[in-house]
């Protein structure tokens, strides 16, 4: 796995407990999380809604995985189907194992020993998150009772000590107030502190920041990458900020209908996308100082915008008044599982090929320089890269 | 709310303010009930006189009763003799109101809190049981058995439940008061079937609002959070939804006592209780101003207290309410 050069987070918090290693405890190359063919449909009525299709990735030990998306992508619901936090009305198939435990089709008293304690999740919205009507100080009590065993003036003392390493200012009086004496940066980093409470190996922060104001979210974004070096915590970020993932992702997951489109290390996806809705993807992101490119998977002339954190020097585009490009079309449908490219009607490589067979998620070759962690769902993952590679050279 | 300079105890300060509104409240009602009684047709005096109604005669007990004086120094003198407990004197028995009241609240107090007992223990039992096993049988009993709660009058009600178990299966009383302090088990005996017939409505009441508060706090945020935490079940239900839902389920036991205290007049008359419902009704009939003013009076103030209670329960669940200030 590469290592990001996102800057070091200053060391405000204190407390860190001992045990950062839980992660590694079965073997030390052996992924912490690993779902394989993780595939989830909801029936209303006569309709069944394929809202994952097919969804494998490895997490490794202090690693932080970026799962990117447009909304109804998938993001979300699959990492709640790794929770077990589904209705039962979700039908659940393939398999999630967590440090060698298969999760799928564990029942809720099994999953109930392994949530909060081994696997913890944070949520999109701070402000509801949390319950009105109890303390903060036993909200995250609560977690520690029900896994360590501890007591109520041990999980108390405890607590004091998480509100403090998630930076949270005057955490004596902090434990005794309510969440609505709260601000929304505040909630979701007593949400942090709940979820690493038990020290988990795995956390999973499906869109952290996207409810909290942009000075919140650095300081939001600040804690997690703290505490998954302080804490060796792997992290699944779930978010569809790619500034965000620049800044402290190690490798970044792209999903589109459901389905996984492109996965590779950070720098590798912001250099060379080898997925059209990728590319697509990152060219849609406003950056300011920067003028847009045009439409990149729709036609010639098209600007790949590389990731500010990535490459903030050849972001740098001449002054012009351009749209913003987009991708055209709408994302298909999810109650069919058609045989083929589901991005392919939006797509301006798309031919026969795409149309009637399903590209397999595989590891793009080396000839055009790429990682062999590299893996992309596309039949011409070769001509999106050479497109790429002819433009910078033309311009 | 009012400023108050700086309060140590945000509670204490918000229990004051409550108090003096309950004061004022009290006040205006002592005039209403005062005014209304006093607009009622009919002469106490001629109930008064019995069969001697000779102008004189009517002269003298009005005279006796200061029923002459001015209606603002009739008031004032009420309100006087109200503040160190003298109610007057029942002109139906001639003895003072405050005895025949101290002696028919115990049963009607009784009788209240016994059915809200089994109210709030069935009502909101079952309102959990509905909600959590959402679309089973369970759910459908309980609901079935709320809509009879709702819809079966209480004297029939009352007449079905002493065939059955005082008359077919003796194991309750069907009529009759004995105090508890003489008798506690004697005294539950004859208690429990009117304290059900009067708690039934409550009961399905109190059922129907905790099964809804209970759904949509199941569905909160919140709700996912605890579960994520690896909770138990009973946890996330009891500890997380069910506080949550209290807030909803007070508000209607609060509105709903007040139908309490009146059902008691009902009931208390198919089970002859010796309690505040027959009080007022023998009051009503004779024309006994004195006690009605002292029935009346005393049922506001229980209305006052309970609205007041209800308040205070309100903030010992709800932070929000507690502390003041909306979320941020």
């Amino acid at each position: 796995m590469s290592t990001p050069d996102a800057p070091e987070t200053p060391d405000t918090t204190a407390g860190v407990p001992a045990g950062a290693a839980t992660a590694a405890a079965v073997a030390p190359d052996a992924p912490v999380l690993s779902v394989r063919d993780l595939s989830v449909s909801f029936r209303s009525g006569d309709r069944t809604v394929h809202a994952v299709d097919h969804l494998s990735y490895d997490l490794a030990a202090g690693e932080v995985l970026a799962v990117v998306g447009e909304s109804g992508c998938g993001k979300s619901v699959a990492a709640m189907a790794v929770m077990g936090l589904l209705p039962p009305t979700a039908g659940i198939t393939g398999s999630i194992r967590l440090a060698g435990r298969e999760l799928a089709g564990a029942g809720d008293k099994e999953l109930g020993r392994v949530r909060g304690k081994d696997i913890a999740m944070i949520f999109q919205e701070p402000m509801t998150s949390l319950n009105p009507v109890l303390t903060v100080g036993r909200q995250i009590g609560e977690v520690l009772r029900r896994h360590q065993g501890l007591t109520k003036k041990q999980a108390r003392a405890r607590a004091v000590e998480l509100l403090d390493l998630v930076g949270i200012p005057a955490p004596r009086q902090r434990i005794d107030e309510y969440p609505h004496q709260l601000s929304g940066g505040m909630r979701q980093r007593v949400m942090i502190a709940v979820a690493v409470a038990c020290d988990p190996a795995v956390l999973i922060a499906d869109e952290p920041t996207t409810a909290l104001d942009v000075t919140v979210q650095a300081g939001i974004l600040e804690v997690l990458q703290s505490l998954r070096e302080r804490l060796g915590t792997a992290v699944v970020l779930i978010t569809h900020d790619l500034g965000v993932v620049a800044d402290i992702a190690d490798r970044v997951l792209v999903m589109y209908a459901g389905r996984p489109v492109e996965q590779a290390p950070v720098h590798e996806l912001f250099e060379g996308p080898r997925h059209p809705y990728t590319r697509g993807l990152l060219g849609a992101v406003l950056r300011p100082g920067v003028v847009a490119g045009r439409g990149v998977a729709a036609g010639p002339g098209a600007v790949l915008e590389p990731g500010v954190a990535a490459a903030p020097g050849a972001a740098l585009r001449p002054a012009g008044k351009r749209r913003l490009p987009e991708i055209p079309g709408l994302v298909p449908s999810l109650d069919e599982q058609p045989d083929a490219c589901t991005f392919a009607p939006r797509c301006a490589f798309a031919d026969d090929q795409c149309t009637s067979g399903r590209p397999g998620f595989k590891a793009v070759a080396a000839d055009v320089g790429a990682d062999a962690a590299h893996r992309a769902a596309c039949w011409h993952p070769h001509d999106v890269a050479l497109q790429r590679i002819n433009q910078e050279a033309g311009q | 709310m009012m400023k108050l300079p700086a309060p140590r105890n945000p509670m204490a300060a918000y229990l004051l303010t409550r108090l003096r509104q309950c004061v004022i409240t009290l006040i205006l009602v002592s005039v209403v009930v005062f005014a209304g009684i006093r607009a009622l047709p009919g002469d106490p005096a001629l109930a008064l006189a019995g069969e001697e109604r000779s102008p004189e005669a009517l002269a003298a007990i009005r005279a006796e009763y200061g029923l002459d004086d001015n209606i603002v120094i009739q008031y004032g003198r009420f309100v006087g003799h109200a503040l160190t407990g003298d109610l007057g004197t029942s002109s139906r028995t001639g003895l003072p109101v405050s005895d025949a009241i101290a002696e028919a609240l115990p049963v009607t107090l009784e009788l209240a809190a016994l059915s809200l007992l089994f109210a709030v223990v069935l009502g909101i039992g079952a309102g959990v049981v509905a909600a959590v096993r959402r679309g089973r049988p369970e759910e459908w009993l309980a609901n079935a058995v709320a809509l009879l709660g709702l819809s079966v009058p209480t004297f029939w009600l009352g007449i079905v439940l002493v065939l059955g178990f005082a008359i077919a299966v003796p194991v309750f009383a069907a009529s009759g008061y004995v105090p508890f302090g003489t008798d506690p088990l004697d005294n539950l005996r004859r208690m429990v079937l009117p304290a059900v017939v009067l708690g039934s409505g409550l009961a399905a009441v109190v059922m129907r609002q905790t099964r809804a508060a209970m759904l949509d706090s199941l569905s909160a945020d919140y709700i996912r959070t605890a579960r994520a935490k690896g909770l138990s079940r009973r946890e996330v239900i009891g500890g997380h939804a069910l506080r949550n839902s209290l807030v909803t389920v007070v508000t209607v036991l609060g509105l709903q006592l007040g139908h309490l205290i009146s059902g008691a007049v009902v009931t208390e008359q198919i089970f002859v209780l010796p309690g505040f419902g027959k009080l007022t009704i023998d009051a009503v009939f004779t024309r006994d101003y004195a006690t009605l003013q002292g029935v009346v009076l005393c049922t506001s103030a229980a209305y006052i207290l309970i609205n007041l209670l209800v308040d205070v329960a309100y903030s010992a669940i709800d932070p929000r309410i507690r502390l003041g200030g909306a979320a941020r």
